[in-house]
């Protein structure tokens, strides 16, 4: 059953970015401004915003396993959570490389999307040090749990506190995605569904990977009692 | 209930002294030790405000540090679980002892800022500081319980207690940073700005709740 579901998501995603890429480089317009620069815009935005719906992904499943007691809930939330902040990271490297080109710095303190967004990364930084912190299997999941919760809510906290605290010199994509022109939109949402896509390809298969491990400790076990 | 378990808690922290006079103290000596960083007499305005907050910050981490080690050692979590109450007293028992925790570090640490390192005199900034200070306790005594909980029965407790915190604690500096700065300059010291005050009013109330929610499922075991 599962293997079927793995084939097609990964074609599926291949083909999505082929389309993806295709329309940034040869169909979306070359921006006034920034240049040929303004294309990481289709990568970061995109990464960004898949990233931080992994991360309250991996919350709500947090509340599905705390609710049901079931431990494939924990497993799917420590997979959103892992796969998070592998794209977190590149979220942080094109959002520098980004704001290099485009401002001059690798860093800019007053732009508080980048600024919330590293205090995330290090909040979540913290949760494999935690899970793995804890021996007892039940009480590391339901601890983990706990934790994937409090951060999930504190995602979109944080960015009301920092943007709060910080001048708007940051593109305001998503409130003004409507006042991109229509090629550029088109393509960022096409980028968007490719980069969605990507993230559940690799959640699938390091859920696949990580079931069929625990199946194997199993057998294993098993064996082991018998012989 | 909850009055039983409060009064437990400060009554074995006025017998073994094992939070308030370390974090006064260390709160006491951080100012000295800006002083000599800095090297400068006198802070004011947005600068004074922050050493205030990182000192009081980092002054909380050790009671939070510290809040449930006794429970967790010595057999509190299991003696609290037999007893049939509910789980979330322990939460507000723990979280108000902790407020008070803070609030005898305030009453320490806040004038010896005055004295040691505020330009302009504490005096007139004080009944402005009252709200931040209020509101700030309240976020760091919610999330310090939950972060102590979450953190004291892992391996490396001491460790992971301020890398959680930290981050998640973050929104308060800002909030009472922003909120206190301009009480503390020495030329036409301001009120405190509302924006501040309601955005850490709501971290607090949200932060309450999730501590509340989530809570029950750390004392399982």
């Amino acid at each position: 059953m599962r293997r079927p579901s793995l084939r097609v998501l990964s074609i599926t995603t291949i083909a999505a970015f082929c389309v993806s890429l295709s329309l940034v480089f040869f169909y979306a317009p070359i921006e006034a401004e920034e240049g040929f620069l303004q294309k990481i815009f289709y990568l970061h935005v995109p990464l960004a915003i898949v990233t931080l719906c992994g991360f309250v992904i991996g919350g709500l499943c947090a509340i599905a396993h705390l609710r049901t007691r079931d431990q494939r809930w924990d497993l799917r939330s420590y997979v959103a959570i892992h796969m998070s902040l592998i794209f977190g990271v590149a979220v942080l490297i094109t959002g520098s490389i980004w704001a290099r080109g485009s401002w001059g710095h690798w860093w800019v303190w007053s732009e508080p999307t980048l600024v919330s967004f590293l205090i995330i990364m290090l909040l979540y930084a913290t949760y494999q040090p935690l899970r793995f912190a804890i021996e007892d299997p039940e009480r590391q999941a339901r601890y983990a749990s706990v934790f994937a919760i409090t951060a999930g809510a504190f995602v979109p906290m944080n960015f009301l506190a920092v943007r709060l605290s910080a001048s708007y010199l940051h593109p305001r994509v998503l409130g003004s995605s409507s006042n991109l022109p229509a090629s550029m939109g088109f393509t960022f949402l096409v980028s968007l569904v490719a980069i969605a896509l990507l993230f559940a390809t690799l959640c699938s298969y390091e859920l696949a990977a990580k079931r069929t491990r625990i199946l194997l400790k199993a057998r294993s076990r098993i064996l082991g009692y018998q012989s | 209930m909850l009055r039983a378990l409060l009064r437990k808690e400060l009554l074995v922290e006025l017998r073994t002294l094992e939070s308030i006079p370390g974090m006064s103290l260390f709160a006491v000596t951080t100012f000295v030790v800006f002083h000599f960083a800095l090297n400068q007499d006198t802070v004011s305005g947005q600068e004074a405000a922050g050493i205030l907050w990182v000192t009081l910050l980092f002054a909380a981490m050790l009671g939070i540090n510290r809040l449930f080690v006794a429970d967790a050692d010595q057999g509190g979590f299991d003696g609290f679980l037999l007893a049939p109450v509910e789980r979330t007293a322990l939460l507000i028992a723990k979280a108000t002892a902790l407020l008070a925790y803070l609030l005898v570090l305030e009453l320490i640490a806040v004038p010896a800022f005055g004295l040691l390192l505020l330009g302009p005199p504490l005096g007139q900034a004080l009944p402005g500081l009252l709200a931040p200070l209020a509101l700030g306790d309240i976020g760091v005594a919610a999330i310090g319980t939950l972060v102590a909980a979450l953190a004291v029965r892992t391996r490396a407790r001491d460790l992971l207690g301020p890398l959680l915190a930290l981050p998640l604690l973050v929104p308060i500096v800002i909030g009472c940073a922003r909120a206190s700065a301009p009480l503390l300059y020495a030329t036409r010291p301001g009120g405190p700005p509302l924006r501040w005050l309601g955005t850490l009013a709501l971290y607090d109330l949200v932060f309450g709740l999730i501590a509340y929610a989530v809570f029950d499922f750390l004392l399982e075991d």
